[in-house]
């Protein structure tokens, strides 16, 4: 099997990317979005759009701090300010309203600093505890399987290709400065779901020509073991990576500005989701079992 | 032949139930039918511990009686406790949700009226012309307020407290409250007590003796409208708790439209889109997969109705992206037959052995997609829970569906060989 003959090559285009990701984190930070930081949103709608210096203009006499105008669409702009009171919003409406009988305000959310300090904590205590539960499932799923490595080996593969799965968007929407909101966060915990379901039924293969040549006492390495696992499931994982992606790529292609950002976010997932089980997932068990028998 | 009754069955059932105006039309959220979402903080300093869960029903049938009274068509009041995360005591929360109501000054305006009643004495000298500023100074705090209120009523009076003309508004006091007024009464006999509605005087009676009876008048030379819209007020108003917003969110009904229609329309893509991919690749067994998935399709859209699952923008994501967790099953599934059949088994023995050997993977696979989808669910914010909730059911759904649904299309069909070798079943 060429994945197992080539596997450091497969496992450092992983590490690279990861590292990438971390670099990029590192260096661009994430644009989070009002729902963490806090603040106001404001999106407008005119039948007949004025200049954008009008706007920010607008927002500069009312708001204090930095304010973001963007233009969304073809006749309408997205705001983004620090919280303001609801007086200042009208007072803001009125201004942006003045002379343009097509105006209509869309979408309206100021989010206080109490409610976005806690969404942040939930989303990563929500992230923590699919991780952890992750790794006791699979580990009791493969609680028999303890040769040739035990079976928190395959918990920990799962959560190494999974870490793989959601570095990679959070790196590519640090790396482009998208906004990180609750949906990027859905996205991400969709991401982990997907992520251990495909890795998940390589590991189910792995197990079961284990258990079957151990049955008919058949010793075979445990590489070949593995490269045949990955063969027999490789149609399947390709085949149901690309139906899913279909979908998102039709749901990118039509669905509104609200949940563009989301399903480009499962996009990446979704492929670097499909890499690392096949790529990595099965290496990487390889690489373990490798430590432990030549040490 | 009875699975395709059911379905058509179900689908007749989707249908017809959004043509008339049945019980069971699809729920939209605030996001998809426009509307606004009010969160309030509530300021709970001032209760004791175990009366707070009291204090937030009694604070959330007011706030819905308010609502109601506006005849705002199904609103959502809901109590949230938030705990653990936020360090230190738990936060209480009040999120009003008003489909069809975008704007959101006027739906603060019809939560926000809250008329504060209050008792004070006056202590200091004041004038006609004294400022503000020393009207505030000259009272001071006796501890009653619309708190204790228990109801509030107009009635009409003379001068002398015969059934006459002037409208005054007549206040009941709770037990907690007749108390306190007749001990403040019982103090101040002689002195002025003033009634502030929303911080100004309306009425400043002397007390002549002790009032244990737990009712007092407020006679402050009103219309017959105002006193009625007072009383009203009144009784709607006294809050147990005080509230101040946290946070706002309004979508217009034109967004909320698009997001729909876009959203419907990527999904029936998408699934033609796998459909034709399901044909093309795994020809007959496709075909009978696309059934099974038409059957998961309105099951699922059967159960929105029924339990009823409001639809989000994130819960129409969060149902396309299902249609690909359907279709993996089934995807599992035909290549474990294939490999099977490449084994040398006979074709209807490849089908069961196919079917029972890609079930442990299908299992645990979906066993972390159902555990995922539980903690987004705790997670929640009404947007995740959305796209949690049909997610996981989907995944149920699908279960059923991608595997005793296409495993009995294909049992019933499969009895000549040939036929499957040549409709791509095989390699």
């Amino acid at each position: 099997m060429f994945i197992i003959k080539y596997k450091k090559i497969f496992l450092s285009i992983a590490g690279v990317l990861m590292f990438a990701s971390i670099l990029s984190l590192l260096v661009y930070g994430l644009n989070f979005s009002v729902d963490f930081t806090g603040g106001s949103v404001l999106e407008v709608l005119y039948t007949d759009r004025p200049d954008i210096q009008m706007v920010e203009g607008v927002i500069a006499q009312h708001v204090d701090g930095k304010y973001l105008v963007r233009p969304v669409g073809d006749t309408g702009y997205s705001i983004r300010m620090p919280y303001i009171s609801d007086e200042i919003r009208q007072e803001i409406s009125n201004a942006l309203a003045e002379g343009q009988p097509g105006y209509t305000e869309e979408k309206i959310s100021s989010v206080g600093p109490v409610i976005s300090n806690e969404l942040k904590n939930k989303a990563f205590v929500a992230i923590g505890i699919v991780i952890l539960v992750i790794i006791i499932f699979v580990a009791f799923a493969f609680r028999k399987v303890s040769q040739p490595i035990s079976a928190w080996w395959y918990g920990l593969i799962a959560i190494v290709a999974l870490l793989h799965d959601v570095l990679i968007p959070v790196g590519i929407f640090s790396f482009l400065q998208l906004d990180v909101d609750i949906l990027f966060v859905t996205a991400l915990l969709a991401i982990l779901g997907y992520s251990v379901n495909d890795t998940i039924v390589v590991f189910d293969r792995v197990r079961e020509n284990l258990k079957s040549n151990r049955e008919m006492h058949i010793k075979e390495p445990f590489a070949e073991t593995v490269g045949k696992s990955l063969e027999s499931t490789f149609a399947r994982s390709i085949n149901t990576s690309f139906t899913t992606l279909l979908v998102l790529l039709a749901l990118l292609i039509i669905a509104g500005s609200a949940i563009h950002n989301f399903i480009i976010a499962l996009l990446i997932g979704v492929v670097a989701g499909t890499y690392s089980s096949i790529f990595v997932a099965s290496p990487l068990l390889l690489l373990v079992e490798a430590r432990k028998n030549h040490r | 032949m009875v699975l395709i009754v059911v379905m058509a069955l179900a689908g007749y059932f989707i249908y017809n139930s959004e043509k008339t105006d049945s019980n069971f039309h699809f729920k939209y959220g605030l996001d998809l039918a426009g509307g606004t979402e009010l969160v309030y903080e509530a300021d709970i300093g001032g209760v004791s511990t175990g009366d707070i869960d009291d204090s937030m029903q009694t604070l959330r049938d007011v706030i819905e009686r308010r609502v109601n009274l506006f005849g705002v068509s199904e609103p959502i009041v809901q109590v949230e406790k938030a705990s653990i995360f936020s360090g230190g005591g738990s936060e209480y929360r009040l999120i009003v949700e008003l489909p069809g109501i975008t704007d959101v000054q006027e739906a603060i305006r019809l939560i926000g009226q809250t008329p504060t009643l209050e008792f004070k004495l006056l202590k200091g000298n004041i004038t006609e012309d004294s400022t503000p500023e020393e009207m505030a100074k000259a009272f001071v705090d006796t501890g009653l307020t619309g708190r204790y209120l228990e109801s509030a009523k107009l009635e009409f009076l003379n001068g002398r407290g015969q059934v006459g003309n002037e409208p005054i508004v007549v206040l009941n006091f709770n037990q907690e409250g007749t108390d306190l007024f007749a001990k403040i009464t019982k103090e101040n006999v002689g002195n002025v007590i003033a009634i502030f509605l929303d911080n100004s005087v309306i009425s400043t009676p002397v007390v002549r003796q002790e009032i244990t009876g737990g009712t007092a008048q407020i006679s402050g030379g009103f219309t017959a409208e105002e006193a009625r819209d007072l009383a009203r007020n009144l009784n709607f108003g006294a809050l147990p708790v005080p509230i101040s917003l946290a946070s706002t969110q309004s979508v217009g009904s034109t967004l909320g439209n698009d997001t729909l229609n876009q959203g419907v329309l990527a999904g029936i893509i998408g699934l033609g889109i796998v459909s034709l991919f399901l044909i093309f690749w795994y020809r007959l067994s496709g075909l009978l997969s696309v059934l099974s998935l038409g059957l998961y399709m309105v099951i699922l859209l059967s159960l929105f109705k029924l339990i009823p699952v409001v639809l989000t923008a994130s819960g129409i994501a969060g149902f396309i992206l299902s249609i690909g967790m359907a279709v993996d099953a089934n995807i599992l599934i035909f290549e474990r037959i294939k490999e099977e059949i490449a084994g040398g088994r006979d074709i209807r023995e490849s089908i069961k052995e196919g079917f029972r050997r890609a079930w442990p993977s299908i299992r645990d696979a979906n066993i972390t997609s159902l555990l995922t989808a539980v903690v987004l669910f705790w997670f929640g914010t009404s947007l995740v829970k959305g796209f949690a909730l049909v997610f996981g059911l989907g995944v149920i759904v699908s279960l059923f569906t991608a595997i005793i649904a296409t495993r009995f299309f294909m049992l019933s069909l499969s009895i000549e060989k040939r036929f499957w070798l040549k409709t791509g079943i095989s390699k």
